[in-house]
């Protein structure tokens, strides 16, 4: 009915009612989506419990002696599937169900399928025994499906936590935004809590406050339920009592003109500074062990992000660009490299690798960017494997050390003032963390000047930029000799660190983490690049450096996969979107609201006299 | 009028059809384009004067749309030159054409749809403006002053449309415009790289009857208040009769009849090439 009315009654309408809620169908009409639902996630759930991540992550204990990661794997998906299960898809002109006791009894019988995939893993467990394909088909699994008791127990206790846990999922539709928000708040405080102990343990001591994380903390690893219940109930009553108060802040920012706005966003930028300079002085040697390793990825992703996010070149191969980037860093500054040892300063070499990786990006470019798309994509992965096959050769070995690589390279001495060297993390990460200020300053200042404007052009039609006067080849070479450059301060960072580099170490999966944390984060977007490394590497971990979640390294490829797919669902645009870049992937639906809102001018009357929503109906 | 004899033609002077002794601005000589087996062009001779507005009709598939993806390098040539102010435009990359002077719009509208209004002018000044990377980063004062004039340019090529595309406007991505703003847009873009001959491919095209005159009167004004000469490929004779000054009829990819409207349009070759044989020659 909404859809025959004119746009400008439109506008005025769909704010002041709600929508009606029309009566439900009862259970039994929606018993498909229900086992539909319930199926996917008892597969998923097999799934995971025979990818062993249940067992292996038993060890880490969430709230003790309640929960632990391993049980927190299983117990996520009934959840997500009860929850899942009371969806409705909200347009304009469509009836909307309230929420109502049904959305618990949907939930509970879909978790209840879900957790029967487990049940029937148990009886399966117990009596074949297939280890022969399914590695993970082990008694360990069976004992901990049981909780240690007969096969019947596991078949019953799952079936009932599984409704258990659904009904739940389902149970948090019937709460308000406002109970919901403070919920959700409440379960990502405690869990926050625990996933990042090591690095709240690690600045705790930093600071003395040792009292906090030993009543946080119980003594081998996870927060006490007490302690869980009371940070649950503090972050509650904080979300409560700060709700919206972000948001506020957020929209006042936004709505800020000129030179405030510019003042504002300075004193931002300078405060996130001054904490990430103060915060190393505090946290001990894992936490920054673990920002330098976040940073290098940072830098990285930055680099990527001038070649994928704003000239819309898809590079799978830019870990060649690292890989040349530690090498000559390696071979200009270590005396034991096997050709020439110049033994340069790290700063001189500095200059020369930025030299060398520039040229070398111009020659896998200058062949590669004439293609297009998915063809342009296949030959740069491939130019980033060649780059490491020529360094592990024979026939360069001479050079590089083939797989022996180079070692015993030395700390990057700046200016002789000190040396920075992996033994000291905290030195690498303010090094790192310069280098991170110069790339956001080139990605920042490129974005938005002529050249910034021909990539988006470029991304945007490639035909039509170079119809509009744009060298459309020299262009993206620009962008890609950019990004080269960006890449190759973090090789160069990354040699004198780890003192060593090894070809193994630019494994094309780098390239593909790399991707990952671009389009994760947010493509184009520096903040969004920078939180998609702070989470996957951070958190998760990178291709060879461990996160906070150590025990996660095994299944991290497996994470990283599902959480792809799960963001090219859910939110295609990455964690923090640059406006531009969910313009490009909802341009429909924000089309459409547009004309919903009648804030798109009509042909007809069009007199483009003022505001968008002044045209008179004549 | 015999335009596909095979004879190559005179250099410069000797093909300047309506007689005004000039060279002319834009000129194609026995030019060819095929595709596959199909001349989709076939010896075409053609030019442009300056401040000239030349209007190039033909039944669909005449070549018309393949003459201005020839001149702005976007085809390969297979035979015949193209020279634009007295040098050959052979050879050239598109956006090379497009520096040397010549702008073109899309028959099917091909904005940045995602970039703004302002963003989309602005970037096809591209190749008129110098400052590169060097300027950006550390922000000199020849790459302000040229940001400040990029900007002043596009916003006045916008003007040029009234209030149409100013105002609120500038900031909103080019997708949120009306199918008349994007063609204006489209005109606007081309009107940013500051060309000397603007190509106009059914410019008209969608558009209601009210902007359909108002965007004509308009081809005379770019013509008029900014110079250009201007070709334009249309299928609405009225928007044809009111501002060609000369027109050109295509069909199967040969000039079949050149002169003014009233002439061209009684002309029994071009009624033939648009309505087939006629019953009277029976």
């Amino acid at each position: 009915m909404t859809a025959t009315l004119p746009p400008q009654t439109g506008a005025a309408g769909a704010s002041a009612e709600p929508p009606p809620a029309a009566s439900r169908p009862a259970l039994a009409q929606d018993w498909r989506r229900l086992v539909r639902m319930g199926a996917v996630g008892a597969v998923a759930q097999v799934f995971i419990a025979l990818s062993n991540m249940p067992v292996r992550l038993d060890e880490r204990v969430i709230v003790k002696p309640v929960l632990s990661l391993g049980y927190l794997t299983l117990l996520i998906v009934p959840f997500a599937a009860g929850h899942r299960v009371g969806h409705q898809v909200k347009r304009e002109g469509m009836a909307v169900h309230a929420a109502g006791a049904h959305e618990m009894a949907g939930g509970a019988a879909c978790g209840a399928v879900a957790g029967g995939g487990l049940s029937l893993l148990a009886v399966l467990l117990a009596n074949f025994d297939l280890r022969e394909p399914l590695v993970n088909w082990s008694p360990m699994l069976a004992e901990l499906l049981a909780f240690g008791n007969a096969t019947w127990f596991a078949v019953v206790i799952w079936l009932v936590i599984g409704a258990a846990v659904g009904a739940l999922g389902g149970a948090l539709r019937l709460l308000g935004p406002r109970t919901r928000r403070a919920v959700v708040t409440m379960a990502l405080a405690v869990g926050g809590a625990a996933v990042l102990e090591p690095l709240v343990v690690d600045l705790a001591e930093g600071m003395r406050l040792e009292a906090l994380t030993d009543w946080l903390y119980a003594r081998r690893g996870g927060i006490n339920w007490t302690s869980a219940l009371g940070l649950a109930a503090a972050s509650g009553i904080l979300a409560v009592l700060g709700r919206g108060r972000i948001q506020q802040a957020r929209t006042h920012i936004a709505a800020l003109e000129g030179a405030q706005r510019t003042r504002t966003n300075g004193l931002l930028i300078l405060a996130t500074a001054a904490v990430l300079i103060v915060l190393p002085l505090f946290a001990g040697k894992l936490t920054n062990e673990l920002l330098a390793n976040v940073g290098l990825f940072v830098l990285l992703a930055l680099g990527l992000n001038v070649v994928v996010g704003l000239a819309g070149i898809l590079d799978l191969g830019y870990v060649a660009f690292f890989a040349v980037g530690s090498y000559s860093a390696a071979v200009l500054t270590a005396a034991t490299s096997p050709r020439i040892n110049p033994e340069l300063p790290w700063l001189a070499a500095l200059i020369v690798v930025v030299i060398i990786t520039g040229l070398v990006g111009l020659f896998i470019g200058a062949p590669v960017i004439r293609m297009r798309g998915d063809y342009l994509a296949i030959v740069t992965l491939g130019f980033g494997e060649i780059i490491r096959l020529l360094f592990l050769s024979d026939w360069l070995s001479g050079w590089f050390g083939g797989s022996q690589g180079i070692t015993k390279i030395p700390g990057a001495g700046i200016f002789g003032l000190t040396s920075v060297a992996g033994t000291d993390p905290r030195r690498v990460f303010y090094l790192v963390l310069a280098f991170c200020a110069l790339a956001i300053y080139v990605s920042w200042r490129l974005e938005r000047s002529r050249l910034g404007r021909a990539w988006m052009a470029v991304r945007e039609d490639e035909t039509v930029a170079e119809a509009m006067g744009i060298n459309t080849v020299n262009v993206k070479l620009l962008a890609f000799v950019v990004g080269a450059v960006l890449g190759s301060f973090s090789g160069a960072i990354f040699s004198a660190k780890v003192g060593s580099v090894f070809p193994n170490s630019f494994l094309i999966l780098v390239s593909i983490v790399i991707l990952v944390v671009v389009i994760f984060g947010g493509m184009g977007n520096i903040v969004g690049v920078i939180a998609g490394s702070a989470v996957l590497i951070g958190v998760l971990g990178g291709p060879k450096q461990p996160g906070l979640l150590a025990e996660f390294s095994e299944f991290k490829l497996l994470i990283y996969g599902a959480l792809l797919i799960w963001m090219m669902l859910a939110r295609p645009e990455g964690l923090i979107p640059s406006v531009r870049r969910s313009r490009e992937l909802h341009q429909q639906e924000m089309a459409q609201d547009a004309w919903l809102k009648g804030q798109v001018e009509d042909d007809n009357h069009d007199d483009g006299s003022s505001g968008p929503q002044a045209a008179p109906a004549t | 009028m015999s335009a596909a004899n095979g004879t190559p033609p005179a250099p410069s002077t000797g093909s300047a059809a309506n007689g005004n002794g000039r060279r002319p601005l834009l000129e194609t000589r026995n030019l060819s384009v095929d595709f596959g087996g199909l001349h989709a062009l076939d010896g075409l001779d053609f030019e442009v004067h300056e401040g000239e507005i030349v209007s190039v009709i033909g039944p669909n598939g005449a070549g018309k749309t393949t003459l201005f993806n020839a001149i702005t390098a976007t085809v390969e040539v297979a035979a015949g030159d193209i020279v634009f102010e007295g040098a050959s435009l052979l050879g050239l990359d598109p956006n090379r054409v497009t520096a040397r002077g010549i702008a073109r719009t899309f028959q099917n509208v091909r904005l940045f749809a995602n970039m703004t209004v302002l963003e989309n002018v602005m970037v096809s000044q591209h190749c008129r403006t110098r400052q590169h990377a060097f300027g950006a980063l550390f922000y000199t004062p020849s790459f302000r002053r040229e940001e400040t004039e990029i900007r002043e340019r596009a916003e006045k090529v916008l003007s040029f449309f009234g209030s149409r595309l100013v105002g609120y406007r500038f900031d909103q991505p080019a997708f949120t415009l009306s199918y008349a703003n994007r063609r204006r847009l489209e005109i606007a873009r081309a009107m940013a790289t500051q060309p000397k001959l603007i190509l106009l491919d059914e410019p008209v095209a969608g558009m209601n009857p009210v902007e359909s005159a108002e965007l004509t009167g308009m081809i005379g004004r770019l013509r008029d208040e900014w110079g250009f000469a201007i070709v334009v490929i249309e299928h609405h004779m009225d928007v044809v009769r009111e501002v060609s000054d000369r027109v050109v009829v295509l069909d199967h990819g040969t000039k079949i009849a050149e002169g003014d409207y009233a002439e061209v349009s009684t002309d029994p070759r071009v009624i033939e090439a648009y309505l087939g044989h006629g019953a009277e020659t029976s």
